[in-house]
C-alpha cells in the first residue's frame, strides 16, 4: 500500500469516527423520546427499551404548551424579520445612494451594534422595557432588533454594486425613489436579502437570554425558554424520556427543514458571514 | 412635460424627494440601534459608577467602587477564570478540528454530504436545546458518556457535579455546537485556492502535510481570523448551557460572564453590580474585536 493510500484511508477513517461521535446526541435523544416512560434507564439499557412510544410526546404537549410557544417563536421570528428587512433595505439604500452631511457619522454609529451585542445590554434595556410598560410582551422581545447593523451593512454593500446607470435610467424613465428601489436595486440584492433572512431566522430562533428576562408567562415566551423552564419543572425532574421528547418537539422541525434545504441551508450562512 | 430646465429641475426634486429623503430612509434604523444600543451603553458605564443594590433606597455615587468590589471578589475571579479558560480552549480546539475536518473533506469523497450533514446540524439547534441534549449524555450510571467511558474500564464520573470536570463538560458542548459551523467557512475558503500552487508544490516534492502547512494554512490566515472572531464572541457570550446544565455551578466551578451578569440583575437585585460586570463584558469583547480588525488591516495592507 503506497503512503497516499494509507493516508487516504486513515483520514476516511478519521472523517468517520468524528461524525458518528457528532452524531450520536441527536440520535440517541431520538431514541430515547420512544422509549417506555415506565421502564427504567440502566447501564444495560440504555437505547431501546421493550417497544417505542408516542407517550413521552403526548405527555409533554399536556404539561407544556408547546404549541403557544410555537406560535410565540414564529411571531417574533417573522415580526423582527419583517421589520428588519424594511429598515435595513431603506437605510442600505440611503447609505449607498445618496450623498449627504454626516453620513459616515451615521454609519459608523449604526456599526456599532455590531461591536457591543444586544445580549451585553440587558440591565438598561430591561430597564427601557419596563419604563415602556413592554414587559412580558411579545414586542418587548423583538423591538430591540427592530434596526439591524449587520442587515444595512449587507444591503449597503449589496447596492454600491448596482450599475448607476441603471439607476440613472429608470429616473429618467420618471420614477420615483420608491420605485427605483424596488425594480433596480431590489431584484440583482435578492441572494443577500435571502443569506441575510436565514441568518436573522436562525438567530432569533435561537435567543434564549433576552427572552428570557423579558417574558415571564406562557402568552410571551418562545420556544427556547419554554424549553429551558419545561427541563426544570420539578415535576419532570430527571424523567428523561420526557424531556428528550420535549427537546425534539422544539428541535424536530428545525431538523427537518435543513435536511430539505441543506445546501442552501448552508450557502446562506456562508453569504451572510464572509463579507 | 416641458423642457424648461427649471421646471425639470423641480420635477425631479418632487420626484425624489427631498434633501430630508436619505435621513428619512435611514432614521428607523438609527432610531433603533440609538435607543437599544448606543444610549444603554452609556448609561451603563453611567449607572456603574453608582451603588444601587437592596441596601440603598436612592443610588450613591461610589465611583469606581464597584469594579474594586468585583476585583475583590474571589468569586468573580473566578467568572473571569473560567470566561477566559473557557475561550482559550474551545476557540483553538473548534478552529483546528474545523480547519482539519475541511481539509479532510475539500477532495472527492463517497457520501460527502452526509459527514458535512454530521458535523454542520449542531450549528442549527438553539443552544438551549442541545444544552439539554448535554445534559442527558452527561448524567451518571447511564449517560452514553459515562457509557463509552465504563466500556473503556474508565471510572463513571459525575461530569456536571464536579467542579474539575463540570468546565471541561460545557466546552466539549461548545465545541461540538460549533465546529461544523465554523467548517464551512473554511470549505469555502478551500474551494477558492488556486489550484496551481498546489500544483507547483506536488511537482516540488511537497507532501500533504507541508502542504498544508506552508500553503493552505497561510492562504487561509483571512478565514481563520473571520472565524476566530465569531468563536470568540460566541466564547465570551456563553450563558445557555451554564443556565441549563450546571447553574454556574458546582462551587462557581461553570459561572461566566453574561451568566454572572444575569444571576448578579435578577437574583442578587445588584444593578450597580450588574453594570459592572457589563462594562468589563463590553470592554472585554471591543479589546479583542478592535485589535483583531487592526491585525487583520495590516496583513492585507502587506497582502498587496
Amino acid at each position: 500500500m503506497t503512503r497516499e493510500k494509507l493516508l487516504d484511508w486513515l483520514s476516511v477513517i478519521a472523517l468517520g469516527v468524528v461524525a458518528i461521535g457528532w452524531a450520536i446526541p441527536i440520535l440517541w435523544t431520538f431514541a430515547i423520546s420512544l422509549h417506555p416512560p415506565d421502564e427504567a434507564l440502566s447501564a444495560d439499557n440504555v437505547w431501546f427499551g421493550s417497544h417505542l412510544t408516542l407517550e413521552n410526546y403526548t405527555t409533554a404537549f399536556n404539561i407544556a404548551p408547546f404549541g403557544t410557544y410555537y406560535l410565540n417563536t414564529i411571531f417574533i421570528v417573522v415580526g423582527i424579520l419583517v421589520v428588519q428587512l424594511i429598515t435595513s433595505t431603506l437605510a442600505g439604500y440611503s447609505l449607498a445612494r445618496y450623498r449627504f452631511r454626516g453620513q459616515n457619522v451615521i454609519f459608523f454609529i449604526i456599526l456599532l451594534q455590531l461591536l457591543v451585542p444586544i445580549s451585553t445590554l440587558i440591565v438598561p434595556n430591561y430597564a427601557t422595557i419596563r419604563e415602556l410598560r413592554l414587559f412580558d410582551t411579545l414586542l418587548a422581545v423583538m423591538l430591540p432588533y427592530f434596526g439591524s447593523a449587520l442587515g444595512t451593512f449587507l444591503m449597503r454593500q449589496t447596492f454600491k454594486a448596482v450599475p448607476r446607470d441603471l439607476d440613472d435610467a429608470a429616473r429618467m424613465d420618471g420614477a420615483n425613489w420608491l420605485q427605483t428601489l424596488w425594480n433596480v436595486y431590489i431584484p440583482p440584492a435578492r441572494p443577500a436579502l435571502v443569506a441575510f433572512s436565514l441568518a436573522s431566522i436562525s438567530f432569533h430562533w435561537n435567543d434564549f437570554l433576552w427572552p428570557l428576562v423579558v417574558t415571564n408567562s406562557e402568552a410571551s415566551r418562545p420556544l427556547t425558554v419554554g424549553l429551558a423552564i419545561f427541563t426544570q419543572l420539578g415535576e419532570i425532574g430527571a424523567q428523561w424520556p420526557l424531556v428528550t421528547a420535549g427537546t425534539v418537539i422544539v428541535i424536530g422541525p428545525l431538523l427537518l427543514l435543513f435536511l430539505i434545504f441543506q445546501r442552501f441551508f448552508i450557502e446562506s450562512f456562508l453569504h451572510s458571514g464572509i463579507k | 412635460m416641458s423642457s424648461d430646465s427649471f421646471t425639470a429641475k423641480k420635477v425631479r426634486r418632487s420626484q425624489f424627494g427631498s434633501a430630508a429623503l436619505p435621513y428619512l430612509l435611514v432614521f428607523p434604523t438609527l432610531f433603533f440601534v440609538l435607543v437599544f444600543t448606543v444610549f444603554p451603553t452609556l448609561r451603563l458605564i453611567y449607572d456603574s459608577l453608582f451603588l444601587s443594590n437592596q441596601a440603598v433606597q436612592i443610588p450613591q455615587f461610589i465611583g469606581v467602587g464597584n469594579y474594586v468590589a468585583l476585583f475583590q471578589d474571589e468569586a468573580f475571579r473566578q467568572v473571569l477564570f473560567n470566561t477566559f479558560l473557557y475561550g482559550i480552549v474551545t476557540v483553538p480546539v473548534s478552529i483546528a478540528l474545523a480547519l482539519t475536518l475541511a481539509i479532510l473533506l475539500n477532495r472527492k469523497l463517497r457520501a460527502l454530504g452526509l459527514y458535512r450533514l454530521a458535523y454542520f446540524y449542531p450549528a442549527i439547534l438553539p443552544m438551549v436545546s442541545a444544552a439539554s441534549i448535554w445534559l442527558f449524555m452527561f448524567t451518571p450510571d447511564y449517560g452514553l458518556v459515562n457509557i463509552f467511558f465504563m466500556s473503556l474500564h474508565l471510572p463513571n464520573l459525575n461530569w456536571l457535579g464536579e467542579p474539575n470536570l463540570a468546565l471541561p463538560a460545557l466546552m466539549i458542548v461548545g465545541i461540538w455546537k460549533q465546529t461544523g459551523y465554523l467548517m464551512i467557512f473554511y470549505l469555502a475558503g478551500l474551494q477558492a485556492l488556486p489550484q496551481d500552487v498546489y500544483e507547483a508544490a506536488e511537482l516540488d516534492g511537497a507532501g500533504p502535510f507541508a502542504q498544508a502547512r506552508h500553503l493552505t494554512l497561510p492562504l487561509l490566515t483571512g478565514t481563520t481570523l473571520f472565524v476566530s472572531t465569531i468563536a470568540v464572541l460566541n466564547a465570551f457570550q456563553t450563558v445557555d448551557q451554564v443556565y441549563i446544565m450546571t447553574g454556574g455551578g458546582p462551587n462557581n466551578a461553570t459561572d461566566m460572564l453574561l451568566f454572572n451578569l444575569w444571576q448578579t440583575l435578577f437574583s442578587f437585585y445588584d444593578i450597580g453590580r450588574a453594570n459592572a460586570i457589563s462594562v468589563i463584558l463590553i470592554a472585554t469583547l471591543l479589546i479583542f474585536t478592535i485589535s483583531n480588525f487592526f491585525y487583520g488591516e495590516r496583513r492585507t495592507q502587506y497582502d498587496h
